[in-house]
């Protein structure tokens, strides 16, 4: 490929790729994105590409992989064109019929249609999905339209004009306007406003300059960084030049976690095919302008995805925090001004650019401007990666497009942002989700996980099992992180056994704000929220589990006990069969006991009786 | 230089000092244990929190790492700041409940007793030691692995480390005196880092005094006679007095015709 020079030669390529396309032309497109590729995506494609060989159809059919959809839950998805069909839990065995039956002529597969839970009624196209189409994807929508793999898919939806209209129509100041003017905000969590942050480093003197992308995401449930480093590894790499060329940096960074091989593989290819097309490296665009980026590929450590513990990790150090009393755009990489953001702050760049700053402040919320990338999962219908507009009700996330709670449970709470952010329960459904609006409500934006919790679920429990992660993640530098969360598990484990006493909740409670407020970094000044998020909505639970040695919601082994109801028992005999202890007893057609000095709790017996007799007290 | 208040009282030093430094020269006492002056700072045990006011904001930092900027209003006596040193102390007080000097401290604080499960541990995670061999020494015989509560110093596979030189400085800057050196026989045993070191003998008496490697090392670093390294403290020092006793005698017989 010879290097583009020109803007012109930028849009006569992206004129005749687009005059390539046939748009009346068959196309199946299939989601590699990883949730589907662990469906089962790989053999799904690799069957397609067999049958249309084996048909001889390759002159009529084409065939394209695309990035995550976002609707993992229904994996794996495949997408028709030109009509747009829509279909979901593709197996190989459905493939000849898909081949002859609908790309050929049309015809839909009634059984592979997406069958909308509320209505019950089965939608035939993509876009008629509510899950969709309540949605507004402005980042991630590209996902499911390119070839992650081909920059020439990104170039003929446009990708790389907002680079150019950057170098050629913008000062560096003009593009820091834009994007404060625009109102974004940085989407790894914190919301910082990301042209104050540019303006900052542009501002600090120096001749070398960095410009980081913080793709080292940790969240439990949390995947929507990988999805777009997989489904559109150039959207980051556009914003990341566009960034450079704002503050003055000429070697841009990705930090990507060694856990995302595919979204490193993609991120590597967008940059080998950037350079070769001109649009990375030196001289871009024959404007003199040069920039370069390199991969890092992270460990796993989740603190390294605190922005000074991820540069010591750049720099080969030990990853773990540093006191920032000097700013990372003033003393940052190397202490060289440095701007970091999150992977969907620099897909968004190039968006605010092409279309402008007006028109992206005109989206969400007052302070809280454009979407963000939320990713549904815990007790949901439709878990996966949805993009709403800042301000749209937790209800609205949770119901609308999640299609609510299965199995006909009662939602509980809804944790977001992670194992840094809280739980928010049932009577704050209606919270419009921005940056304040959470943090007011005890929790954080975070990265945009939301895990939604029924009715089945200990909060005590779910307070546990954060700070389980957060101990085992924290890097152990500063006092107050290291033995703070250490202690307040330690206090949560004896509520959940029954060993707890009524001041160990005022303890935990202190524990948790000073936690918070001593610790270095963010961690420590965040791990405590899960609990005291749950110990300002559900603190009656808790008291349960103290006063009356009770687990409400049934799920603290310590404090609960199995027994049948023999009422109901008809004496089936199937958990006696199933126990692995042996703890059921009785005879055919009588009601059986559980001998609870034996029993273990497994919840075998409670799964397998088809009579509601097993009893969890 | 910069002008900042601490506790009502202003005090002028110069740019780039940090607020534990000021604070000194009023006199006026923060507690440390992760913090010494021959090192960079590390804000990692939390004790030296102060609270530090710009303009309206206020919020508590570690004194040892936060640089003097003009008119910045620094309390370190206040109630906020009382119980967080108070709830850092207790939380090590909990982890090293037999360290004497973590009990001093805590008593000084005004903390008794902690309210937490105690372990028995005698190493605080300060980081002086492995600061101080790489920062000071050049040698990072040692360095923190693990995680969190796992963390600990340890020497690269938790073994003899090679480059350990048998210096002592680790044990020279700890707070809690974890890092015992004992010198037995003809060696140097340093158990926590799994070394031991044989000591040089001194030319003049014959005793073992220092370890060779530690030697070696400061021969290289430091221009000095030769056989300056071959002595043991005392023989050096009655060298040095003879030697003295020469230059005074033998003037003092020209002095005087």
């Amino acid at each position: 490929m010879k290097k583009i020079k020109t803007p012109s030669e930028l849009e006569k390529l992206r004129k005749s790729i687009v005059a390539g396309y046939d748009f009346s032309r068959s196309c199946i497109t299939i989601c590699k994105g990883t949730g589907c590729s662990a469906s089962g995506a790989t053999t799904v494609v690799d069957a397609f590409r067999e049958e249309i060989k084996k048909q001889k159809l390759e002159s009529k059919i084409d065939i394209r992989t695309t990035g995550c959809h976002g609707f993992c839950e229904r994996g794996p998805l495949v997408v028709i064109y030109p009509e747009g069909i829509f279909y979901q839990r593709v197996s190989t065995e459905d493939v000849a019929e898909i081949v002859s039956q609908t790309a050929m002529r049309g015809r839909i597969i009634e059984r592979l249609l997406y069958v909308d839970p509320v209505t019950g009624k089965k939608v035939v196209h993509e876009k008629g999905v509510p899950f969709y189409n309540k949605q507004l994807r402005l980042i991630f929508g590209n996902n499911g339209r390119i070839d992650p793999t081909e920059i020439r898919d990104y170039i003929g939806l446009g990708g790389y004009s907002s680079l150019n209209k950057t170098l050629f129509e913008m000062k560096p100041q003009e593009v820091i306007e834009a994007i404060k003017q625009a109102g974004l905000r940085g989407r790894g969590g914190g919301g910082f406003p990301t042209g104050r942050k540019w303006e900052s480093c542009r501002k600090a003197e120096g001749d070398i300059k960095y410009v980081i992308c913080n793709a080292d995401e940790g969240d439990p449930g949390a995947f929507q960084d990988r999805s777009l480093l997989e489904g559109n590894p150039h959207s980051v790499v556009e914003g990341l030049i566009i960034g450079g060329y704002a503050v003055g940096a000429k070697e841009g960074y990705i930090y990507v976690r060694n856990e995302y091989p595919l979204a490193v593989k993609h991120v590597g290819i967008a940059i080998k095919q950037a350079e070769e097309y001109g649009l990375l490296g030196e001289d871009i665009l024959g404007t003199g302008f040069s920039f370069s980026i390199k991969i890092t590929r992270g460990g796993g450590a989740f603190v390294c995805g605190e922005s000074s513990a991820l540069m010591a990790s750049i720099e080969g150090r030990l990853g773990e925090p540093r006191f920032k009393h000097v700013h990372a755009t003033e003393k940052g990489l190397w202490d060289r001004p440095t701007t970091l953001n999150n992977v969907k702050t620099w897909a968004t760049v190039p968006l605010i650019i092409d279309k402008g700053a007006d028109w992206y402040a005109k989206i969400g919320t007052e302070k809280s401007k454009g979407t963000m990338i939320f990713s549904l999962v815990g007790k949901i219908n439709n878990t996966g990666l949805v993009e709403v507009p800042m301000g749209l009700p937790l209800r609205e996330l949770i119901y609308g497009i999640g299609g609510g709670i299965p199995g006909e449970k009662r939602f509980k709470a809804v944790q977001t942002g992670g194992p840094s952010g809280g739980c928010i329960p049932e009577k704050l459904l209606d919270l419009p989700v921005d940056y304040e609006r959470l943090t007011e409500a005890g929790s954080m934006m975070g990265s945009g996980g939301l895990i939604v919790m029924d009715e089945d679920t200990c909060m005590v429990n779910v307070a546990k099992y954060f700070l389980s992660f957060t101990i085992d993640e924290s890097c152990g530098k500063c006092t107050p992180c290291r033995e703070g969360i250490k202690h307040m598990l330690e206090i949560l484990t004896d509520i959940s056994e029954g060993k707890a006493e009524k001041k160990d909740l005022e303890i935990l409670e202190e524990l948790g704000n000073m936690v918070k407020e001593t610790s270095l970094c963010a961690l420590g000044g965040s791990a405590p929220n899960p609990v005291l998020s749950t110990l300002r909505y559900f603190r009656d639970e808790y008291e349960a589990h103290i006063k009356d040695k009770k687990c409400p919601a049934g799920v603290c082994l310590e404090l609960i006990q199995y027994s049948i109801d023999e009422a109901k028992c008809t004496g089936c005999g199937v958990c006696k069969k199933e126990c692995p202890q042996g703890a059921i007893s009785g005879q055919k057609k009588e009601p059986h006991k559980i001998d609870k000095k034996i029993c273990i709790k497994c919840g075998i017996c409670l799964e397998v009786c088809k009579f509601d007799a097993i009893v969890v007290e | 230089m910069v002008k900042l208040t601490i506790d009502n009282r202003e005090v002028e030093v110069e740019e780039g000092a940090t607020v534990l430094q000021a604070a000194r020269k009023l006199g006026i006492e923060i507690p440390t244990l992760c913090y010494h002056e021959a090192l960079a700072p590390y804000g990692a045990c939390r004790v030296c929190l102060v609270e530090v006011a710009t303009g309206k904001r206020s919020r508590l930092t570690t004194a040892c790492t936060y640089p003097v900027w003009e008119g910045i209003v620094v309390r370190t006596d206040s109630e906020r700041v009382i119980k967080a040193r108070r709830f850092i102390i207790e939380l090590l007080l909990a982890r090293c409940p037999n360290v004497p000097q973590i009990r001093e401290l805590a008593e000084k604080l005004g903390v008794k007793q902690t309210r937490f499960k105690t372990a028995d541990d005698e190493c605080i995670l300060c980081g002086l030691c492995g600061r101080v061999c790489k920062e000071i020494i050049g040698s990072s015989a040692i360095s923190f692995i693990n995680r969190g509560i796992e963390r600990v110093m340890e020497t690269p596979f938790e073994i003899d480390s090679e480059v350990c030189i048998g210096c002592g400085a680790c044990a020279f800057v700890c707070p809690t005196g974890v890092i015992k050196i004992e010198d037995i026989n003809d060696y140097r045993k340093v158990e926590i880092w799994h070394a031991q070191r044989e000591l040089a003998k001194c030319k003049d008496c014959g005793n073992r005094f220092a370890p060779v490697a530690t030697l070696k090392y400061l021969k290289e670093r430091i221009e000095l006679p030769d056989d300056f390294f071959e002595l043991c403290s005392g023989c050096r020092r009655k060298k040095l007095g003879k030697e003295l006793v020469n230059i005074v005698g033998s003037s003092s017989d020209s002095s005087n015709p």
